[in-house]
């Protein structure tokens, strides 16, 4: 038998040295990654529907309402991973469940984000 | 041959960025896919975890340097008030309005996603390591979020050298 043979036997039985981790906080990242995407939907679409909202929201004049949606969606992302972390991070859950419920907010996310979409909750003029 | 400020910060913004991420993508998504049992041997499931690590980290640190100087430097000139900016050129006329009120609108708004997706598997690869191998569903779970991180940049930044093209910023 080859050393490559050996080696390759190695890997296929799982015999490289890293301990087994816990998939908890790979769960909570994942989770966390589909609801910033769903908050920069929901700040687009408010901001969008709103004109006092998308000024609170203009955290800087020349960049416009796009700086407070786009600070607001970094710490909703940052705060709700730190928390799902702590729930999660010593847990043995598996990352399927929680990829599917992401993926939703993410696709809710990308629909609040389409201009036909949230351009329709614009206040008429 | 002569580029402004503006035109050197819009080449770094979509180019440099840009071309690291898409070298970045590629590499990662090959390397994800062929972190399989029984393809590899240890020493080699090791070499690649390294070149992983730093192909994910890079890819998440480019989609962060591309919304970062997109959104607020590149972006206020693109939007200046001014009469002959890219922003009330594209208005101006009726043919070019849709580059603005849909291309503009969403890219700003939808760019914003990929750099979260990115920096989860960069945070999935470096904190799993090696466990990737033998967990199959995480590294799909990787794979999955790597490549939606890739399609959202593609959006944005084919929509970015359409406006660009239209109207750029100068």
């Amino acid at each position: 038998m080859s050393r490559d043979r050996l080696d390759s036997d190695a890997t296929s039985t799982g015999d490289l040295e890293a301990p087994d981790k816990p998939e908890g906080p790979i769960v909570a990242a994942v989770l966390a990654a589909g609801v910033g995407c769903f908050a920069m939907g929901v700040f687009t679409t408010l901001g969008e529907a709103s004109t006092s909202f998308a000024d609170r929201l203009t955290w800087n004049e020349d960049v416009g309402p796009l700086s407070g949606k786009t600070g607001m969606t970094i710490i909703v992302w940052l705060v709700s991973w730190a928390v799902l972390y702590v729930i999660f991070r010593n847990r043995q859950t598996e990352t399927r469940q929680a990829l599917t419920i992401s993926l939703v907010l993410m696709g809710l996310g990308v629909l609040l984000t389409f201009p036909t979409f949230f351009q329709l909750f614009a206040p008429s003029e | 041959m002569h580029f402004t400020d503006r035109e050197w910060w819009t080449l770094i913004h979509g180019m440099v960025f840009g071309a690291v991420f898409l070298l970045a993508f590629a590499g990662g998504l090959a390397e994800l896919f062929s972190l399989r049992p029984g393809q590899l041997t240890a020493r080699g499931v090791r070499e690649r975890m390294v070149r992983l690590r730093i192909g994910t980290v890079a890819m998440a640190i480019a989609a962060w340097g591309t919304v970062i100087t997109g959104t607020w430097i590149v972006y206020p000139w693109y939007r200046d008030p001014a009469p002959d900016s890219p922003k009330s050129t594209l208005l101006a006329d009726p043919n070019t309005a849709d580059w603005h009120e849909f291309g503009m609108e969403w890219k700003e708004h939808i760019a914003w996603l990929s750099p979260i997706l990115a920096t989860t598997v960069a945070f999935i690869v470096v904190y799993y390591g090696t466990n990737l191998i033998r967990h199959d569903r995480v590294r799909r779970t990787a794979m999955t979020l790597l490549v939606l991180s890739f399609v959202l940049a593609a959006v944005a930044g084919a929509f970015g050298a359409f406006i660009t093209k239209a109207a750029p910023v100068s």
